[in-house]
């Protein structure tokens, strides 16, 4: 087709828009969005717009579609001196562009050890031994025979919010928590492949790894094997990605991420802990006397306002508005999301809309009237279990500051008058 | 075949479980026949893992340091190795065999695993013998020093969350709220992060 589209960043005019809004004020932001109304009225109407009279592609044009152009922006961001390389490192999902609670799938979030396995699943092979009455190999149309389940849950790194251990570091959500996703998991039981194998008696852990190069192990006690783990193939019904794990992967509902192992190629049950790499030197929480926690597997009850946040400000002026924001608990259900305005004095109750699924990222909104004030914006979840968000502060007098991981604590914003938005600590 | 509902997949063989199944514990299961002197080790970790973690394990730019940082764990800034952090060998063992040299994991025989990680203790001043053979059999008398400083997770007794108590909701803080940092300052967040530009 004749292009005749803007082929200007999308991000550089809501860039410009603000900057224009910051040099003169909220209040001139609204005026330039209006500027297209004149006497006779906006050219968008009264004059006939290209799309509206040359025709659009085709439906062969894009077999497998991907979003608009205008939404280039959308997209996973990394940060560079965060890890040594890119092959064993982190990238993070753009929560700020987002709303409901399922992430697209080309936009969540990577972690991987050895980069990203290519393996075709006629090549992928699932083995369990150890404790068990017969070990078995699977192929994965072998797998694909057991009975199915459908699950949605949250995907979230230990380490996510770890650089603010200190503070304030990174500015924008994305950055700050976006090492989560979530997604329907298509797959069968753990359960159900562990009956197949026969666990014995004394088979009181199971450890799966994965086909990559790092060869990821972690210890996992029988009973949350037996409980709700799933041996997945599929993401918001299709095949997962092959940096999700393709074409196999192991869910831990509700456990941090690194437990979730990729490329999953092998379970073997034993009756004691492995203590490998990834549960001695990493994701053991340091506290300031010196001593670590280990097998801290469960990801407490968290949230965080998607928007505003420092990458998406206020560029409407005075008014109604949106405040939206996500929360989790590996506990369980979300029951309950506060909002405060005021760097947590006062709090309002706000509202949670759409599925409230079990170890599941659930979406809130508080909708208020902004008055072109200053604005320290927090969110505080509660699960169905009665624990709340913990504050920064509590978490560090409890651990210190260098826990790395399982930094769940309540994130402020500094919404300023020209609508810019920070990450701030308040003391 | 004993088990299964189902009768799906087939029974593994005694090869496929070998080939696959490498894993060790504290315990020593999994440990394979084999030695390796310090001496050996040296060499070995010159070819194959210095470019990365340095001559002496001291971590080349940001990769990870695998020696030194002797009571440091309390320290603002704590350096967390082999010799100062890891509770157990095992550990040392595994992980090299199974994924190490980054980018050519699998590569290195038992005995090259057994010599490397006698060095790494000798690099952690752990073993100082340079004339020192790990083997299978004398792996489960060496302890690393920090063996005993894990214990299990007990965040559910921290304060925040063993009240369980209803939060405040109004007047909850006696002084004006005040902002005591901002990411700002430091700006480290990447060019293209969003609409920063303010």
């Amino acid at each position: 087709m004749t292009e005749t589209k803007d082929k200007g960043s999308p991000s550089l005019s809501r860039r410009s828009l603000l900057k224009a809004g910051l040099a003169t004020g909220g209040a001139a932001v609204a005026g330039v969005a209006a500027s297209g109304a004149r006497a006779e009225g906006d050219p968008l109407i009264t004059e006939i717009q290209d799309w509206n009279r040359y025709l659009g592609d085709g439906v062969d044009a894009a077999p497998y579609g991907l979003p608009s152009e205008f939404e280039a922006d959308v997209v996973r961001r990394n940060v560079p001196w965060l890890t040594a390389d890119a092959v064993s490192s982190i990238n993070f999902t753009p929560l700020h562009e987002l709303d409901g609670i399922i992430t697209p799938n080309g936009l969540c979030f990577e972690r991987h050890h050895g980069g990203v396995a290519q393996i075709r699943p006629q090549d992928h092979r699932l083995m369990i031994n150890g404790l068990v009455d017969t070990p078995l190999v699977f192929t994965m149309e072998d797998l694909k025979r057991f009975p199915r389940e459908n699950h949605v849950y949250f995907l979230e790194c230990a380490a996510n919010g770890g650089m603010e251990w200190r503070g304030s570091q990174l500015n924008g959500c994305q950055f700050t928590h976006g090492m989560v996703h979530n997604v329907m998991y298509t797959g069968v039981k753990l359960k159900t492949l562990l009956e197949e194998a026969g666990v014995k008696t004394n088979g009181k852990w199971v450890m799966p790894e994965g086909a990559d190069a790092s060869a990821m192990t972690r210890s996992i006690p029988m009973e949350k094997a037996l409980d709700d783990c799933l041996v997945a193939w599929k993401m918001n019904g299709e095949a997962l990605r092959p940096e999700q794990g393709y074409p196999l992967r192991l869910a831990v509902p509700g456990w941090e991420g690194n437990m979730w192992v990729k490329w999953l190629r092998r379970l073997e049950v034993g009756d004691e802990p492995w203590h490998h790499r990834e549960e001695t030197s990493k994701y053991t929480d340091l506290l300031a006397n010196g001593k670590a926690r280990r097998f801290t597997w469960v990801m407490d009850p968290k949230s965080v306002i998607t928007s505003p946040s420092p990458q998406m400000p206020i560029s409407h002026g005075e008014g109604p508005m949106v405040i939206s924001g996500l929360a989790w608990s590996g506990n369980g259900r979300i029951t309950r999301v506060d909002v405060s305005l005021d760097g947590g004095r006062n709090w309002k109750t706000a509202r949670l809309d759409g599925p409230s699924l079990s170890k599941s990222l659930h979406r809130f909104y508080l909708d208020i009237d902004w008055d072109g004030s200053e604005m320290l914006l927090q969110s505080r979840a509660m699960d169905e279990h009665g624990f709340y968000q913990p504050t920064k502060n509590e978490l560090r007098a409890a651990r210190g500051e260098n826990s790395i991981y399982h930094n769940n604590g309540i994130q402020t914003w500094y919404v300023q008058k020209n609508g810019a938005v920070e990450n701030v600590e308040v003391g | 075949r004993e088990s299964g509902i189902f009768k799906l997949g087939r029974v593994a063989t005694q090869d496929e479980i070998a080939a696959w199944d490498i894993d060790v514990r504290p315990d020593g299961q999994g440990l394979p026949e084999g030695s390796g002197s310090v001496a050996d080790g040296e060499v070995l970790f010159a070819d194959n893992c210095a470019v990365c973690h340095g001559d002496f394990g001291e971590g080349v730019g940001r990769w990870p340091v695998l020696a030194g940082g002797h009571d440091s764990l309390k320290d603002d800034r704590p350096e967390k190795t082999i010799g100062s952090y890891w509770p157990y060998l095992s550990t040392v063992y595994d992980y090299v065999r199974r994924a190490m040299p980054f980018g050519n994991a699998r590569s290195m025989s038992d005995d090259d695993v057994y010599a490397l990680t006698a060095y790494l203790l000798y690099l952690n001043d752990v073993v100082t013998d340079e004339e020192f053979v790990l083997s299978k059999e004398n792996f489960l008398e060496v302890r690393l020093p920090n063996e005993e400083n894990f214990f299990m997770d007990d965040r559910s007794e921290e304060p925040h969350y063993a009240s369980k108590s209803e939060p405040c909701m109004t007047n909850c803080k006696a002084d004006e709220v005040k902002i005591t940092m901002r990411a700002r300052v430091l700006d480290v967040t990447p060019e293209d992060g969003g609409d920063d530009d303010a």
